[in-house]
């Protein structure tokens, strides 16, 4: 069962990451973008990540995916007859070839490794939102404080490079 | 059982994906959009390393990408809306001001 939601998601994830970046409309390739973000979200599912998932819903799909549309529909983006770089051509094959041997390298390899304190039945016994929440506030208290002061200052410079010029409202308002 | 290699392989096709997007579009946003395909291509190894190796780590990095994917979509975007304004084209080659 867990191997058919794989399958099924796996293969919605590539598929609406290669129509992104091939679509020719940008809204078209922002709602790629969507369905892959929610099929990423269904992968944190299958792996015990119930608190990812919600965070991927709310802040991909629900934020930072709205504030991309906003931005095509507010600037009524006409799209390029050429719209992919001139010898796009010399990537693809280099890409594809560099894909398969990468493919071969990670299927074949076992990734064994050190293992951690939150084992499955652990992490389910009070939920992973639990877990997420015991170990960031503890371990991570830090780093989570970075984040804060990061996103602060994101925002004050995405007003700050955002706000209309003086001239121009000046130039508008007679 | 779904293996680990699996998800490890699922997300490097989406990273390659979304570097060749990067490398090829011209649209300004769109590859922006790539971007946000390569950090999700690097947080489902994060989230799946987690899991297979029981350790939290890997979600809780997962979440900080996530929240610097939103800094960097909000920056990125003001300044396509500058760029824009100014010379009504989002063409990443017609951009290149800094291009000295």
């Amino acid at each position: 069962m867990v191997l058919v939601f794989f399958i099924y998601f796996a293969l919605v994830s590539i598929v609406a990451g290669v129509m992104t970046v091939a679509l020719k409309h940008p809204v078209h390739c922002g709602l790629a973008l969507l369905a892959l973000l929610l099929h990423v979200s269904g992968l944190f599912i299958l792996l015990n990540a119930e608190f990812l998932w919600a965070v991927q819903v709310i802040v991909y799909a629900g934020a930072i995916l709205v504030l991309y549309l906003f931005v095509l529909m507010l600037m009524n983006l006409k799209t390029d007859d050429r719209y992919f770089h001139s010898s796009y051509r010399y990537f693809l094959a280099p890409a594809a070839l560099g894909s398969v041997y990468v493919m071969s390298l990670l299927l074949r390899s076992p990734f064994g490794g050190a293992k951690g304190d939150a084992p499955t039945v652990a992490v389910l016994q009070d939920g992973d939102t639990y877990a997420v929440g015991i170990k960031m506030f503890s371990d991570y208290l830090l780093q989570f404080e970075i984040v804060g002061v990061f996103l602060l200052g994101a925002v004050i410079g995405a007003i700050v490079l955002a706000k209309t010029p003086k001239q121009i409202i000046e130039k508008r308002g007679r | 059982m779904v293996p680990l290699s699996a998800y490890v392989a699922v997300s490097a096709v989406l990273f390659i994906t979304g570097l060749l997007g990067v490398l090829i579009r011209r649209n300004f946003i769109i590859v922006l959009m790539s971007v946000e395909i390569m950090l999700n291509a690097a947080n489902i190894n994060l989230v799946a390393f987690s899991y297979y190796l029981e350790s939290m780590a890997g979600q809780l990095v997962a979440l900080f990408v996530i929240a610097i994917a939103a800094g960097e979509a909000a920056i990125g975007l003001a300044i396509i809306i500058v760029v824009f304004r100014g010379k009504i084209s989002t063409n990443v080659d017609e951009m290149n001001l800094l291009k000295w």
